[in-house]
């Protein structure tokens, strides 16, 4: 894992002031989705878990406090970008 | 060759030179019977168990690196049956007895001992809950012993009984739980597979799963394609990205667990604990070393290698069990890969694909698991049919809502 992370609110900030919260879910249920819909239990049991790059969603707890958006390499440790997640979703990225 | 005393003196005498390798280095053939993916821990047992209790011996494994590179040669070798549900119970004291016949069966010493386990606990709440363990455990007919504060202290006087914030107030104890060392258990399995006909098949990386009229025929590898009947996974930590191969998408992410070894001691812990207040646990190597571990690092990785502040974090909470700890240096550390699932089991089972199987989500625990697993996945690809001891670790038990949620903690364990 990479020590140093570039927040786009607060610059390179170390690791350890992040929560990561897991990967962003490739897909989500349709607003209202009947409980019973299988996109349900996809989305809260079945990963892709990729090796390689992942988009995660990460709170920077100890900096800004917001929610970001992380892509990273979980082989490598590379980080490939960094952006606000309420910004991505505004700009009509919904996942 | 069959090792003995007489064997051992035989070749002592010829000056060692008369050793045979314990295992062949064969071509692949272009078709097998089973090929199995993986050549950990699971994937040898469960070779020898197909040849050895099937009959089932024109058989390949197949894996990527060498034999024992991956979780089977870094964990911290553990084995124990305290487990609480009945989806879980019975497998892994099957397990344990596997293990308590294992190095005469195999002819290999594995270095099986049983110096026992004692989980520490802090509080009331947590005694009662380690009661119900021990209850749990006694009525599968398992051993299981719940020790007051002062039992602990005649065995490990050293500890930190009245820490102010997690005094020590006793302990659950498995007298037949213990440590094997780990290497010996691939090399056993793998000689004994061999020796029945079994290809292990090194270096060899599965890079696509063939599936033409939704069945597996077969593994494409860095060594050309490879023919099967019937397909078995037992990749591990890359159990994810084996099974996308065929289309299937898991419920498992994988996580780096990291481990540490001290620098050599005289004898100081014969027996193995684990902290109740905080994720740490310790025992010591035949050789001297203190062998211990903790958490997972906490974030998705396929890097067999973790972070300092976990490293802290484990340090800091073997020195409040231990106070004495903070004189000993540590002289490594590793990770491994870790297929953690949603509820924290296993998974034993068939796929929407019916020749191919599948063996995954052990998370930190699997090298316990590892005779029962071979023994039930072979039983599953012989027969077409779960063992009884493992038939609640399905594949779609998430689907269902039958999960095997050993601690207690709900729908989404995040164990991870
Ligand atoms: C630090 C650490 C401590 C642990 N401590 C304990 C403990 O004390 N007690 C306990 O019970 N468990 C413990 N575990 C867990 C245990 O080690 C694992 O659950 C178990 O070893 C996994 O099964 P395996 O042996 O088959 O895995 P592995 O040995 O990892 O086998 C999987 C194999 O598949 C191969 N492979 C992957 N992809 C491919 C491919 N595409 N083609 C070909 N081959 C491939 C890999 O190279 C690997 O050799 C620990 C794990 C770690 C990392
Ligand atoms: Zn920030």
């Amino acid at each position: 894992m990479a020590s140093l992370i570039p927040c786009p609110h607060c610059g390179m900030r170390p690791k350890e002031e992040f929560t990561i919260r897991g990967a962003v879910p490739d897909s989500r249920p349709a607003w209202g989705a009947p409980i019973d819909d299988p996109q349900w239990f996809s989305a809260v049991y079945l990963r892709t878990n990729p090796r390689g790059r992942l988009r995660e969603h990460w709170y920077h707890g100890a900096g800004c406090g917001r929610w970001l958006i992380v892509e990273r390499d979980n082989l490598s440790h590379a980080v490939h970008d960094v952006a606000d997640a309420r910004a991505r979703a505004l700009a009509g990225d919904r996942t | 060759m069959r090792y003995s005393v007489a064997s051992l003196i035989a070749n002592a005498f010829s000056g060692n030179r008369n050793w045979t390798p314990a295992w062949r280095e064969p071509e692949p053939k272009s078709r097998y019977d089973v090929v199995i993916v993986g050549g950990g821990g699971h994937g040898l047992a469960t070779a020898y168990y197909l040849a050895r209790e099937h009959g089932i011996r024109n058989v390949a494994i197949v894996e990527k690196g060498w034999l024992g590179s991956g979780n089977i040669g870094r964990n911290t070798t553990l084995i124990r049956s305290n487990y609480l549900l009945p989806g879980n119970e019975p497998f892994y004291e099957w397990s344990l007895k596997l293990w308590e016949g294992l190095e005469q069966e195999f002819n290999f010493n594995a270095m099986v001992s049983q110096r026992g386990v004692l989980n520490l606990y802090h509080s009331d709440a947590q005694r009662d809950a380690f009661t119900r363990r021990g209850n749990a455990m006694r009525m599968h007919g398992v051993d299981a012993e719940l020790l007051d504060r002062e039992g602990v202290r005649r065995m490990l006087p050293f500890f930190d009984y009245d820490n102010a914030r997690f005094p020590i107030m006793g302990a659950l104890l498995q007298r037949r739980g213990g440590t094997v060392r780990h290497d010996a258990v691939a090399w056993g399995y793998g000689r004994g597979a061999d020796e029945m006909g079994v290809d292990i098949i090194q270096h060899c990386e599965v890079t696509g799963i063939r599936v033409e009229n939704g069945r597996a025929t077969g593994v494409e590898t860095s060594r050309g394609f490879i023919g099967c009947d019937r397909l078995a996974l037992a990749a591990a930590g890359n159990s994810s990205v084996v099974a996308a191969m065929a289309g299937l998408r898991l419920p498992i992410e994988s996580h780096v667990l990291q481990a540490f070894v001290s620098e050599g001691l005289k004898p100081f812990i014969d027996t193995v604990v684990t902290f109740g207040a905080g994720h740490f646990y310790i025992s010591q190597s035949d050789k001297g070393g203190l062998v211990f571990g903790g958490d997972l690092d906490g974030y998705n990785s396929y890097a067999q290698r973790g972070n300092l502040a976990t490293v802290e974090h484990v340090f800091e909470a073997g020195l409040a069990m231990i106070p004495g700890l903070s004189r000993v240096k540590a002289l490594r550390s590793w990770g491994g890969v870790m297929d953690m699932s949603m509820d924290g089991s296993p998974i034993i089972d068939k796929t929407p694909i019916p020749n191919l199987y599948l063996n995954c989500g052990w998370c930190y625990g699997g090298f316990k698991a590892t005779p029962a697993s071979g023994w039930c996945f072979a039983h599953l690809i012989a027969r077409d049919e779960p063992h009884p001891v493992a038939r609640e670790m399905r594949l779609d038990r998430f689907a269902r809502g039958y999960l095997i949620d050993e601690n207690g903690r709900g729908a989404q364990a995040n164990l991870h």
